[in-house]
């Protein structure tokens, strides 16, 4: 019998390993022809999905903890986070580097003239702070209470991320609608349970 | 020397486009297939679906752009068709059922000689050219295409429109059991096109029948499609079932589902920019670096002065 803690490494990761997996397998579809007509236009979806798959990923963890069994799903709430931010940073730097090629002039005018790339590095930019303040230590330094009003911007960062995806849609909405409609559920339920919370404890 | 195709074969004597589709698919798949297994018969598959580089035009046009061909693979398989579904694969994967024989097309309106044609008819006579042609889509991505068609103007003028026709329709076929994308109602179908008549009269205007010296297939707008190589992608209607000379400016679906970002013209134009993407650059198919678009997509000396006069920023 293995102990706890050695399971509970295997555990992990296996969930990094597919974690990284959509990354490894469209690096190698990339590199054999794989990819369509348009690959690069492919590696952006690609990663642009992948990263507001793992958002809706990591705010899910929050209700399904609750469910008998499921409590130490928190504690791959960070990896998942943290993997967001991956997915992201690959969406951005392909937009960045191989669709725009660094061409900076292009590069303001998408942000400030198509709402959909506002929409879109609003939301990664939120996502930088969360990264950046996600280890043990940052946390300790920050204190919990602020530690976690700063993290609620991962709300902020997924609603920003949908409406990117939506407003990026010429004609068919659903696809976005089904990832909207799904954050609306957690953001519900994260609010209802704030109010909850607010009226069991105390006022200080 | 002008090489004549025989055009006046009836639908009903033409291989069926679903067996060699069919052929086609197997082809790929078979070349994905053996590619890791023996190296030498997947390099002659891949040459059988390479055949762009080698291809060469049998009745070229002076028209025509010497810029590198667009592969015949990705020029089949990376499409814009909705009714086929959004995605680039769909039209490929989808347009399978679809059956493209036998086809007749209904000319009404403000014109003399009002009917409905079938395909055969309205070929008879007509000599197909090799139409090499930049296609620049409004999502900033272009090709290099050789069509194989005829001018629009041909047809027309067999019309015989009247004085009042100062606009031409064009409208695609409606099949949503053939076509899947015509199922989810994402935009109102059947889809619509207009064309000034100037614009539809232009020698470069033409009606496509194939591309790369064969027939089109199903998810490249067969049997017969619109090209206007100096306008946006979305203006060369594909599958055309009707032609209607009116005297208003027709509303083509895109105006009616995005009227903010779809005008009636949509001239290829670098200076006007779509609410989702810039229209300064684009990327041809196949490049790592964008380029940069040319006004009415490097047709200018042929097509500016047709709207000379005319605040193209407002009329986008």
């Amino acid at each position: 019998m293995t102990s706890p803690l050695v399971q509970r490494r295997i555990i992990t990761a296996v969930v990094f390993a597919a974690a990284l997996t959509p990354a490894i397998l469209l690096a190698w579809k990339a590199a054999h022809g794989l990819l369509s007509a348009n690959p690069i236009k492919d590696i952006t979806e690609e990663t642009g999905t992948w990263t507001l798959r793992f958002l809706v990923i990591t705010l899910a963890i929050r209700p399904l903890r609750r469910l008998p069994g499921l409590a130490r799903l928190a504690g791959y709430r960070r990896m998942m986070g943290l993997f967001a931010f991956f997915y992201g940073f690959l969406h951005f730097g392909t937009y960045v580097g191989l669709d725009q090629f660094f061409d900076l002039s292009m590069i303001i005018d998408d942000v400030m003239k198509r709402p959909f790339i506002t929409a879109g590095v609003t939301a990664f930019a939120l996502m930088i702070p969360l990264a950046a303040t996600s280890t043990k230590g940052m946390i300790r330094r920050m204190g919990g209470a602020r530690w976690k009003l700063l993290h609620r911007l991962v709300y902020a960062s997924a609603t920003g991320g949908v409406i990117h995806y939506l407003w990026l849609i010429k004609a068919d909405k659903q696809r976005p609608l089904i990832y909207g409609a799904i954050l609306a559920v957690l953001l519900g339920y994260r609010i209802w349970e704030y109010w909850k919370q607010r009226r069991t404890t105390p006022a200080r | 020397m002008l090489i004549r195709r025989r055009s006046d074969i009836p639908s009903s004597e033409i291989t069926p486009e679903s067996a060699y589709i069919n052929r086609r698919k197997f082809l790929r798949k078979g070349s994905l297939a053996l590619a890791g297994m023996t190296l030498g018969s997947a390099g002659i598959l891949r040459a059988v679906m390479q055949d762009g580089k080698s291809w060469k035009p049998s009745n070229p046009s002076r028209y025509n752009t010497t810029e590198d061909l667009t592969s015949y693979q990705d020029a089949t398989t990376y499409n814009n068709y909705y009714e086929y579904g959004m995605d680039k694969e769909d039209p490929e994967a989808m347009s399978g059922s679809f059956k493209p024989q036998p086809w007749s097309v209904a000319v009404e309106g403000e014109v003399k000689k009002p009917a409905t044609y079938r395909l055969e008819d309205l070929l008879k006579g007509e000599t197909l050219e090799d139409r090499i042609y930049r296609l620049r889509c409004v999502e900033a991505w272009s090709m290099v295409i050789p069509w194989l068609g005829f001018p629009l103007a041909h047809l027309i003028k067999r019309f015989e429109p009247t004085s009042k026709a100062r606009f031409v329709e064009f409208t695609t076929i409606l099949r949503p059991e053939e076509m899947p994308g015509q199922q989810r109602r994402y935009l109102p179908f059947p889809y619509v096109e207009g064309l000034r008549m100037d614009e539809a009269m232009h020698p470069l205007t033409i009606l496509a029948t194939g591309l790369y010296g064969r027939s089109l297939p199903n998810q490249n707008g067969a049997p017969l499609r619109l090209v206007v190589p100096w306008k946006y992608g979305f203006k060369s209607i594909k599958s055309i079932v009707k032609i209607r000379f009116v005297q208003e400016q027709p509303t083509s679906t895109w105006m009616i589902a995005a009227p903010g970002d779809y005008g009636f013209y949509s001239n290829v134009n670098p200076d006007v920019s779509h609410t989702r993407w810039s229209q300064a650059k684009e990327r041809r198919i196949g490049d790592f670096l964008k380029r940069k678009t040319l006004p009415f997509n490097g047709y200018a000396d042929e097509v500016a002065s047709l709207y000379s006069g005319m605040d193209l920023d407002k009329n986008f």
